[in-house]
């Protein structure tokens, strides 16, 4: 027998333009939790989806007790016996308990379905992973922690050697986060590895016996968790250099653009309070799923808020649609270029005056030469690259298309403008032209506020950073205070303190 | 706007046309006699109104299967009203096209406000309601002796030539123009474009996309009214019984042969009206061959399929093209 159940060995993964794992390994031992941390684009899941069979990795190996595995596709992967609990959850809402951890592994008896012995062993199943449900109700009446359960059941029932977790507490309760850890040790103690990826630190301590820190596509380190606290983890996760890939310039720090007081949103945001100033970038950073997002869509208008206060340069604005938004100002670029950001079969003509038909209408019609007037304007400016005004969207390349999102809102005619990760996707000249209309933003003294889960580029273009966590501001660090590194703003990110 | 691909799309069907009546007048001498081609027209200008309100709700992503059912039920309303004892044609009209609008309204906020998952939902039902009450408003029984003010739109023609130009026809060349010009020259039409290709991005753009969409079904609604106005005038009676003629297919069938897309985004005026006159041809070509009306049936239905699945290979054409032009 093999020392590690589950082992990967020096695998690269590379994407175009992009190496996203870099000789990475991984391995675990039977009846072993190893905790898998890394910040937001380190290559976490990257790395499941290689073990799992989803991608194919270009070069390194994979051993499952000892033994040499090609994983073609999913299906090989779990039939060497590794499993996945991803973060969103594959479960079929509408049908049963059994139903769902059956699927595509049904029992028969003759042609027909034995459902009999199907309740009775999904019953089984579910007992021994604590959970006591009637197995013929729809998944979809049980709580995200027993849906989360019938999910582990599934691999419970392939027999899976290895069992990876993705992010598995990121929507549980208390009382439910405490039985997932129970469960994790008694699978354990059946001798199954668990991969356990986390965003909370305090979770990998009460749990895990190793913990493996991974930061862009590159294996770190990996060390027992009573070798392992707080600082050494954090300082793991970043430790890189910055390098100067970013031309910040300075504008004049204005009034202040937008309040924002206690907004609320059941169950995402609590209480986020903050202010935003022209002249000024202000960075909001923190984990994935922290509700930076969430934040800018609600004041946006995009989605209903449940409680708080908007203030646009002193005055309280009530804002119920992205259109009352924009009559305030406000322009969001966001995070999803291609769902969200642009009318991919639609001319860089029409995109770009999306948000400003107004500006371009003369009388009733729209106004031919003025929109081709300022859209050539914008093309040049922003230096889209397309044969013409008349191309379609969906032809150009990604950093293009990100420049035409930004020439819409550039046409609003907004005094704050919030970029929800401007740059992700785009290559790295885009990126810089990019931080280069941010720039030109701050210096006729609007208001941008970038989201970014990047730490280099918070740091790089922010005047003053928001750091937030659990739908919560954590910390709020000026430009020239001893706190903005990357350290500190993390440690902020993953819910510790910052002491002055 | 697309005007290269929506060019190249239409001289396809401009083609198809030509050779369709090329084929009909070789076939069949009585097709190119001038009275049956103003038949043509007139057949065409009954689709042609359901097919605009259509193209707008396709080009959305939604589609209206209340549109036949609706011209019946404006038409029998104003049946009703007449025989009881309303004989202002004027008036008859224009309640039957704010019958119309408040119907289609209705499409549009059950869509919008009341958020059913998807228009085939609401439009069905709202077919089946029409139908019923177009039914019971006429006592089951058909209608006739309208005010020639009613009847102007759908009798009336102009000349000589071949029984006379129909007023109908030319009423839909000119509301096919201002239509034309009203989606591709104002900020209005173009949302409703961006609407169909984007929702998400459209309503974060700042504009109101539930009354874009509510817009569309409204004027759907009256379309549906116009032509039922107009059905009164070439038939001279009303008849709830038509409701479930396949009225709603002819003009999908319109709107898809012209370029239109069940995902919404695209279409014309000008290639939805080329889809008219397709249909038009094919159905007077069917009876000028003494085809049996049921397999008269099968060939539109084969013709809506193939249109379909032209629109589904071009589309998959066009993004391996787009592909292999990105790996460049």
């Amino acid at each position: 027998m093999a020392e590690y159940i589950v082992e990967l060995k020096d695998c690269t993964k590379r994407f175009p333009g992009v190496v996203a794992l870099n000789h990475m390994q991984l391995a675990v031992k039977p009846g072993e939790i190893l905790g898998l941390i890394g910040e937001n684009g380190a290559g976490k899941s990257t790395l499941i989806k290689v073990l799992t069979g989803v991608h194919k990795a270009d070069e390194g190996e994979i051993y499952v007790n000892g033994v040499k595995q090609e994983f073609h596709n999913p299906n090989d992967s779990a039939a060497a016996g590794i499993a996945c609990v991803y973060q969103e959850l594959n479960i079929e809402k509408l049908l049963s308990v059994t139903d769902n951890i059956f699927i595509n592994k049904w029992l028969h008896k003759g042609f027909l379905l034995d459902y009999d012995a199907m309740h009775k062993k999904a019953r089984e199943v579910m007992l021994s992973l604590g959970q006591d449900v009637d197995p013929t109700k729809p998944a979809g009446t049980f709580g995200m922690g027993i849906q989360q359960m019938i999910e582990i059941a599934k691999a419970v029932l392939i027999d899976a050697k290895m069992i990876i977790m993705d992010e598995p507490t990121s929507s549980l309760g208390e009382k439910e986060v405490e039985q997932l850890m129970k469960t994790c040790r008694d699978l354990k103690a059946r001798g199954i590895g668990i991969v356990f990826v986390s965003h909370k630190l305090e979770e990998l301590f009460e749990l895990c016996d190793r913990v493996e820190v991974i930061r862009d596509g590159q294996y770190i380190d990996t060390r027992p968790i009573d070798q392992w606290d707080n600082d050494s983890l954090i300082q793991a996760m970043v430790g890189r250099t910055l390098d100067n890939q970013f031309p910040k310039e300075f504008g004049k720090k204005g009034e202040c653009f937008l309040k924002v007081e206690n907004l609320t949103v059941g169950g995402v945001l609590n209480n986020v309070s903050f202010e935003a100033y022209g002249g000024q970038i202000l960075g909001l950073s923190g984990l994935v799923g922290a509700g930076r997002t969430e934040t800018v869509r609600a004041i946006f208008g995009a989605d209903p808020l449940d409680g708080g206060k908007i203030y646009v340069k002193g005055k309280e604005v009530h804002i119920k649609s992205p259109k009352q938004a924009i009559e305030a100002g406000i322009a969001l670029l966001t995070e999803d270029r291609k769902g969200s950001g642009l009318v991919l079969d639609q001319t860089i003509r029409t995109n770009l005056i999306l948000a400003s038909f107004k500006h371009h209408s003369s009388g009733m019609f729209l106004d031919e030469r003025k929109i081709e007037e300022t859209g050539q304007g914008h093309i040049n400016a922003l230096r889209i690259k397309t044969p013409s005004i008349d191309e379609i969207v969906g032809q150009l390349s990604g950093g293009n298309q990100q420049k035409v999102v930004i020439g819409k809102w550039i046409n609003s005619d907004a005094e704050i403008y919030i970029f929800d990760e401007p740059t992700r996707g785009i290559d790295v000249g885009a990126k810089v032209e990019v931080y280069n209309v941010m720039n030109d933003l701050v210096k006729k003294g609007k208001c941008v506020i970038m989201i970014s889960s990047e730490m280099p580029e918070i740091l790089g273009m922010s005047d003053r950073v928001i750091v937030m966590r659990g739908g919560k501001v954590m910390a709020e660090v000026e430009r020239d205070s001893k706190h903005f590194n990357q350290e500190d703003i993390m440690k902020a990110a993953w819910g510790g303190s910052l002491d002055d | 706007m697309t005007k290269k691909k929506g060019g190249s799309v239409q001289l396809g069907t401009i083609a198809a046309l030509v050779i369709m009546c090329v084929f009909l007048a070789i076939a069949n001498k009585n097709f190119y006699n001038p009275s049956n081609i103003m038949g043509i027209l007139k057949q065409t200008s009954f689709n042609a109104f359901l097919a605009t309100g259509m193209l707008l709700c396709l080009i959305t992503a939604g589609i209206d299967l209340s549109v036949g059912a609706n011209a019946v039920f404006c038409a029998c309303l104003m049946g009703a009203l007449k025989e009881g004892g309303m004989t202002n044609g004027i008036i008859l009209m224009l309640i039957a096209i704010c019958a119309g609008a408040l119907m289609g309204f209705i499409n549009g906020t059950l869509l919008t406000r009341l958020h059913l998952p998807h228009p085939f939902v609401s439009t069905l039902g709202m077919k089946n309601v029409l139908w019923g009450m177009a039914l019971v408003v006429t006592k089951n029984k058909m209608i006739n002796n309208f005010p020639t003010s009613v009847q102007f739109l759908g009798k009336q023609t102009i000349g000589g030539f071949g029984g006379g130009f129909p007023v109908s026809f030319i009423v839909i060349l000119i509301l096919y123009v201002i239509m034309h010009i009203f989606l591709s020259r104002t900020a209005l039409g173009r949302s409703i474009y961006c609407a169909g290709g984007n929702m998400e991005a459209t309503r974060l753009s700042g504009i109101n996309t539930a009354n874009v969409l509510t817009f569309c079904y409204t004027m759907s609604g009256i379309m549906a009214a116009l032509a039922g106005i107009l059905s009164v005038g070439r038939s001279g009676i009303c008849n709830g019984a038509n409701a479930t003629q396949p009225y709603d297919t002819d003009a999908i069938a319109a709107c898809i042969i012209g370029g239109a897309s069940f995902t919404g985004g695209k279409g014309t005026m000008v290639g939805t009206m080329i889809g008219a006159l397709i249909i038009a041809v094919l159905r007077n070509g069917f009876t000028l061959l003494s085809i049996d009306s049921s397999v008269q049936n099968i060939v539109l239905g084969l013709v809506i399929i193939l249109a379909v699945l032209m629109d589904v290979i071009r589309a998959s054409m066009e993004a391996k093209r787009r592909r292999l032009a990105a790996a460049k």
